[in-house]
């Protein structure tokens, strides 16, 4: 089938096959971890800083949270079903799942210079009075003079940019930093976070920074067009009359 | 169907095949070289296939964090435990001095050891982090004398792959590795921060696994059994945990 379709010439694919592939294995992962990371923190909600923190030892700071265990005394009962064990096993799984997803992806857009083309801020906009513009432009009711359908502005580059370069690494770190064996292997990986509990601290607000990425990036599709751009983001074709 | 290429259509196929063909080479090479943990099966086998092997080829051998005296916690804390038997109330009230660890299974010399042989043995300390996998943890000094030792008091066969071991509690056994029961911070404990080891710490003896969490270190440890295979223990899965939910290998 040497001829393509007129439509295909006129609309290149918005996102790569790849881009597709790895950002729905992304989101199944990321909810996955999410469920089950919320089913093991309420087995013991609170939270400490340094190496060690116990029932016994006073939290940096406690969620006010029924619990699954009987010996966290945070003031609201053990209401809650103790889940850790499907959620131990699940979560790991997941973050299986979302590392060898997040390798295939860094890797090939390294290879494809798709980090390069798509994600770094273009010449002219690499200051932080850029961004500053990118950021006060939209709230101010004005309109990004690029807002098409085929790239991105220097906002959301840099903001992609973070998510895959600090925020994943980052909380793949904090949660390696758990787990008594790698950290045998790899005692930096806990020490140079300044201990195990503040590992399990710090992985707990990186997540929170992950969830507010996911809100605001749903939100922004849906004021984009929830349907088009989720649409392209399956077939990797941008919406005719969008392109229009 | 215009998107669509034959030339795609075989490189996906292709590319199929070779996922099949290197999932199955990837299955035999796991069973070849003992990656496959005892609860490799059903829905979460994959994830814990994959941390399991992770560990015996990246982890495996390395010696877990050991802190410095300063660091060991003023309020450690242990997992309420269950109502002792009357048995164990009368073993407390003399001391332990009747308290026996049976070591039996494929071993050359089956041996049942008293406390007092197992203090005989070189003791040896350590000053790690116990690590609930709920999230809690502290750091306490250890005491006790290295599994290892008592495995070659007794003469582990070749064939031997596994060590289970068990709790006087009723439904409490887990198990672990040859390469996990021989690492050196593995311990028989009978001791805790220059003390004897209380009871509410699983006294007067018991497993102590510093490279996998809490659940792993098994309290009120007497019987020991070496094994070439998992299947015969419980449902097979290896130990009580996978029949609660829990994860054989505890190490993350």
């Amino acid at each position: 089938m040497a001829t393509a379709s007129p439509r295909a010439i006129s609309a290149a694919p918005r996102h790569a096959l790849v881009v597709r592939i790895t950002h729905w294995l992304t989101v199944v992962a990321f909810l996955a971890l999410l469920v089950t990371g919320a089913e093991i923190l309420i087995s013991h909600p609170r939270f400490y800083w340094g190496e060690s923190g116990n029932p016994n030892m006073h939290p940096l700071f406690s969620l006010p949270l029924p619990t699954s265990r009987p010996w966290v005394n945070n003031g609201f009962g053990t209401a809650m079903p103790d889940g850790n064990g499907w959620g131990r096993y699940l979560h790991f799984e997941a973050a299986w799942l979302v590392v060898l997803t997040g390798l295939v992806y860094v890797l090939w857009g390294v290879w494809r210079g798709h980090f390069r083309r798509h994600l770094t801020p273009e010449r002219g906009e690499r200051s932080v009075g850029a961004l500053w513009q990118r950021v006060r432009t939209p709230l101010r009711g004005g309109r990004a003079k690029d807002a098409g359908a085929h790239t991105y502005n220097t906002l959301q580059r840099v903001t992609y940019l973070v998510v895959i370069f600090v925020l994943f690494p980052m909380v793949i770190w904090t949660g390696l930093a758990l787990s008594p064996s790698f950290t045998s292997a790899f005692p930096a990986s806990a020490e140079l976070l300044g201990g195990r509990q503040s590992a399990r601290t710090l992985h707990f607000f990186i997540t929170l920074l992950l969830v507010g990425f996911l809100g605001v990036h749903v939100a922004m599709v849906a004021l984009a067009g929830f349907w088009t751009r989720t649409r392209a983001m399956i077939t990797g074709r941008a919406a005719a009359k969008e392109d229009a | 169907m215009s998107g669509f290429s034959r030339r795609k259509l075989i490189a996906g196929g292709l590319a199929a095949t070779a996922g099949v063909a290197g999932l199955a080479v990837a299955d035999r090479l796991a069973r070849r070289y003992g990656l496959l943990p005892p609860d490799a099966g059903g829905l979460f086998g994959p994830g814990e296939t994959l941390t399991y092997a992770a560990q015996s080829l990246l982890t495996a051998h390395r010696p877990a964090r050991e802190f410095s005296r300063s660091m060991i916690s003023k309020d450690p804390f242990a997992v309420p435990i269950a109502p002792p038997s009357d048995a164990f109330k009368r073993s407390q009230a003399g001391g332990f001095k009747d308290w026996r660890l049976t070591v039996d299974g494929m071993v050359a010399r089956p041996t049942s050891f008293s406390l007092a042989d197992l203090k005989a043995m070189p003791v040896r300390s350590q000053i790690t982090e116990v690590a609930c996998e709920e999230g809690w943890s502290y750091v306490a000094e250890w005491i006790g004398t290295p599994l290892s030792g008592v495995l070659r008091e007794v003469g582990v066969l070749p064939q031997a792959r596994y060590v289970a071991y068990f709790s006087v509690e009723p439904d409490q056994w887990d198990s672990l590795d040859m390469g996990e029961a021989l690492h050196p911070q593995t311990y028989l404990t009978m001791g805790m921060n220059d003390g004897e080891l209380p009871v509410a710490f699983g006294g007067p003896l018991r497993m102590r696994v510093p490279m996998q969490l809490g659940y792993k270190n098994l309290k009120f440890l007497h019987h020991i059994t070496v094994t070439d295979s998992m299947k015969r223990f419980g449902k097979g899965l290896g130990s009580a945990s996978p029949e609660g939910g829990y994860a054989w290998f505890a190490g993350i």
